[in-house]
């Protein structure tokens, strides 16, 4: 196919049409994110140009819902960045132990890597049957996908070793079942997660919670959307509750800055002020 | 001609190239230089500083949404890809690796060529991964300058052979001569 300069104007025109037929809101996503994700798609579909992928997007429901995969980003592992999970034992563990019960809303969960990550954390300091997460996300196939807990038996040396350097106690093989290609994660770790669709663009606030995590999400985010979803954040947070940002993500340049002190500066994460 | 952007892909034996580069590069040009070296994913951002300390410019890591200004150095941060937007800042995603890298020069590159068109000077220097093919086209197509350097004289020759095998560039020379010419184009640029 021939790579024309795909305007700006086609695509809020795309995304607008996503958004009045399907709901889902990406018109206040990184431009640049969304136009990689629009060509390859139009090159696999054999599509000549935008304006054919959106009269087939809001003619043909498959199509729309292969691309709105494409739109989301389920790419996620178990204990991404150790250094981080490493603070969260040691910074912000002792503070969530002094509540008789722990609330933990893990936003833009994907397939669940990170949720799991957390369940196995939570266990190992002995506050798991205390604790309820709630992981949420937009996309249902990789809710679904979270909610059973199989992952690809190939990821299982990568995501050992980050459990081991974010100061894992265990043998990381004792918290999945390996079969052939796939592992299953265990039951009890399972059992205080609550898996729920919720969208951070269009929907409200659905729980008070002692700690958000909310890790490379927001980066996709313009700063106007950045803000409002800080703004969820901030509403759902009980006072002293912590937020935890992506490596390259911060307040700075939002409405929250000085709502929050710096808890680990460099592992972004932060305390609301009471 | 005028560029506003020169970026530059580099895998295997890019800590020496770039080491090399910076220290030749004289601290009144001004061309913007973007960067992705491809590191291990766990890989922080010490070398930066090294690189740094040692450099006439300012050489830093992109950071999510930084405007691109003119006399900077920026490189991609370790495990996210570097896209650039159409009003000349940064973007982080953590999307799918490409050709097995993230950051990966073909998402800089192509990102690159919509957001400067003929505006961008692309470079292609040692590695051994086909990243960055498929950007160097791009920039091409788009009317930006392509310049590889020469495999015979990379500490590792895949790379740029095969940009080669997608097109033929505006230049195949070697590191000091890239460095030369980058000069003279810099020079030449009109405020």
């Amino acid at each position: 196919m021939k790579y024309n300069d795909t305007s700006e104007l086609e695509i809020s025109l795309l995304l607008e049409a996503v958004f009045q037929k399907y709901g889902y809101d990406f018109r206040q996503y990184s431009e640049a994110h969304i136009r990689r994700r629009v060509i390859n798609r139009m090159a696999m579909a054999g599509l000549e140009d935008i304006s054919q992928m959106q009269s087939k997007v809001l003619k043909d429901e498959l199509f729309a819902s292969e691309f709105l995969q494409d739109l989301s980003i389920t790419v996620t592992e178990m204990f991404r960045d150790s250094g981080f999970y490493r603070s969260l034992r040691e910074n912000v563990l002792p503070i969530l132990k002094t509540y008789p019960f722990i609330k933990i809303w893990h936003a833009g969960c994907a397939s669940g890597e990170e949720a799991y990550s957390m369940a196995i954390i939570m266990q190992e300091e002995g506050l798991y049957d205390r604790t309820t997460i709630y992981a949420t996300d937009f996309n249902q196939q990789a809710l679904n996908k979270a909610k059973e807990g199989i992952f690809s038996n190939s990821m299982m040396k990568e995501y050992t070793s980050n459990y081991q350097l974010s100061g894992g106690k265990e043998s990381f093989s004792s918290y999945y079942t390996s079969n052939y290609d796939n592992v299953i994660m265990n039951q009890s770790l399972k059992k205080n997660i609550v898996w729920a669709n919720h969208n951070l663009v269009t929907d409200s606030v659905f729980a008070e919670v002692h700690l958000i995590l909310c890790r490379n999400v927001l980066i996709y985010f313009n700063r106007n959307l950045q803000n409002k979803v800080q703004k969820l954040f901030y509403n759902s947070l009980i006072n002293g509750g912590i937020l935890c940002l992506g490596s390259k993500e911060g307040l700075r340049f939002t409405d929250f800055y000085e709502a929050y002190t710096e808890l680990d500066k460099k592992q972004r994460i932060f305390k609301k002020k009471y | 001609m005028s560029y506003e952007a020169i970026v530059i892909g580099v895998s295997l034996g890019g800590m020496n190239a770039l080491k090399i580069m910076f220290s030749l590069l004289p601290k009144n040009f001004n061309t913007p230089i973007i960067i992705v070296q491809h590191l291990s994913p766990r890989s922080d951002n010490q070398w930066i500083k090294i690189l740094n300390e040692k450099s006439n410019l300012h050489i830093k890591e992109a950071d999510e949404k930084e405007k691109i200004e003119k006399g900077n150095v920026y490189i991609a941060p370790a495990n996210y890809h570097l896209p650039i937007e159409k009003n000349k800042t940064f973007s982080l995603t953590i999307n799918e690796r490409v050709n097995f890298a993230r950051p990966s020069i073909d998402v800089l590159f192509e990102s690159a060529a919509e957001a400067y068109k003929n505006k961008l000077i692309g470079i292609v220097l040692t590695g051994s991964n086909k990243d960055g093919t498929n950007g160097i086209k791009r920039i091409q197509e788009f009317g930006g300058l392509t310049i590889i350097q020469n495999p015979e004289t990379t500490e590792s020759s895949y790379m740029p052979i095969s940009a080669l095998s997608a097109i033929r560039p505006d230049y195949i020379l070697s590191l000091e001569e890239i460095i030369k010419v980058l000069i003279k184009i810099d020079k030449q640029i009109i405020r």
